[in-house]
């Protein structure tokens, strides 16, 4: 599956990228992470916070890094 | 979507209000005890507590657990409040809100929404594209890193109340103002192009995520707050009282009067000619305010230098180099810096 993360290259935005590759290895889910970093494409998808989770096109989180228990939430 | 945050076993409610309530009652008992504390672990050293070194480190001791202290309170209170005002629901209350009361309402509502820096293009799209007025925009815009909670508390703390609020009030001031002077101007045209062809075709939304939240989210996004804030400036704030520390120290009291003094006329431009490219976050430039203020240097001329520092910063002019044309920049940096020079003039001028 894809999971997108959208933000401008803060260390909040690399630190959710990590996370999320680091949760779904320990879960051993396949997944394959995309960094969006162009601004057009990340307000494209209507959010005002950065970092943001994209999976299935759906913005599912925005304006934190999200916690191990959603990302599984989203790998199920 | 943050309601999925619930652990395995959640801890039932009424622990949580009463661990909350436990963890005030101590940090209030050891509030009080923290001057003589820092007086009994000054004495233990091997120096003269008059010395200049022995000023520099009692100075040190009792303020950095104070300004922690209230940090760690303040922060996690406005965590709590924040979880209330998610930027979707400052888009709506500001959303065809007219030039005027729209200012006034982005200015109060840039202190309580959560704001990054990272943020900021994003943020500002959303609200134009969504039909906020450019001037309402950049109220919130100016307002949001300006008038925070860590700088009111660092203020507060350091400083004192009247200098924290002086700050608050004028802080908004120049947020209100500016931000209708950009309206006034009417610059949309000077926006990058492709930020005007962007058009919210999403509707608001009637319900908001942050409405759904129980207490006891609020009172984790609080905690997240308070870990996240704290773990960025602690450094700083160490740095900051340091450095405040060594000046009350070491400078001799004249210096700072004859340089920052009220009488130096062109003392206020150059205080916001420095802080303009400087950027630091407020945890390090207050504890320096405090020292210089405490050595002699004019209230209004050490405000401008804080609103400067803290307001208008190189990073922050780069990453809205994406939404805003050079020009627009420019505009903003010169309105922004003609109220915050106005404030450091007044202020030396009424005391």
């Amino acid at each position: 599956m894809e999971i997108k993360v959208l933000g401008t290259g803060c260390a909040k935005c690399k630190a959710t990228a990590d996370l999320i590759a680091e949760v779904a290895a320990e879960a051993g889910k396949k997944v394959e992470i995309v960094k969006v970093e162009e601004m057009r494409q990340i307000v494209g998808y209507g959010v005002m916070a950065t970092p943001a989770v994209v999976v299935a096109e759906k913005v599912v989180h925005k304006g934190s890094v999200p916690s191990r228990a959603q990302i599984l939430t989203w790998l199920a | 979507m943050s309601d999925h945050t619930v652990s395995t076993r959640p801890a039932p409610d009424w622990l949580w209000h009463l661990g909350l309530l436990a963890a005030l009652v101590l940090r209030g008992v050891i509030y009080r005890q923290l001057a003589p504390l820092s007086e009994r672990l000054t004495a233990l050293l091997p120096i003269n507590r008059h010395s200049a070194t022995g000023e520099a480190i009692a100075f040190f001791l009792y303020d950095v657990p104070k300004v922690m202290l209230l940090l760690t309170l303040i922060v996690f209170a406005m965590g709590v409040v924040r979880s209330w005002f998610a930027p979707e629901r400052t888009r709506a209350l500001l959303a065809g809100r007219r030039e005027g009361v729209g200012n006034v309402l982005a200015a109060a509502l840039g202190v309580v929404t959560p704001f990054c820096s990272c943020s900021a293009v994003p943020l500002f799209i959303g609200l134009v594209s969504a039909g906020v007025p450019l001037g309402v925009t950049f109220s919130f815009l100016i307002s949001a890193p300006m008038v925070n909670e860590v700088a009111l508390v660092l203020l507060f703390g350091l400083v004192g109340w009247q200098v924290a609020a002086v700050y608050f009030g004028f802080g908004l001031a120049v947020a209100i103002v500016s931000g209708w002077v950009i309206g006034r101007l009417h610059l949309e045209g000077w926006l990058q192009d492709w930020v005007r062809d962007i058009h919210s075709g999403a509707a608001l939304p009637e319900a908001f995520e942050s409405d759904r939240l129980s207490l006891i989210d609020r009172y984790r996004l609080g905690f997240a707050a308070l870990r996240e804030i704290v773990g960025r400036v602690w450094i700083w704030i160490l740095a900051g009282i340091g450095t405040g520390a060594l000046i009350h120290g070491y400078v001799p009291e004249d210096l700072m009067a004859r340089i920052m003094g009220a009488e130096a006329w062109w003392s206020v431009p150059a205080a916001v000619a420095i802080g303009i490219p400087m950027y630091t976050n407020a945890a390090g430039v207050i504890p320096i305010v405090e020292a210089l203020l405490d050595k002699g240097a004019a209230l209004g001329t050490v405000l401008a230098f804080m609103m400067s520092v803290i307001a208008l910063s190189l990073p922050e002019m780069i990453i809205l180099k994406q939404v805003l044309s050079l020009r627009l920049i420019a505009v903003f940096v010169a309105v922004v810096g003609s109220g915050i020079l106005a404030v450091g003039y007044l202020f030396n001028v009424l005391f």
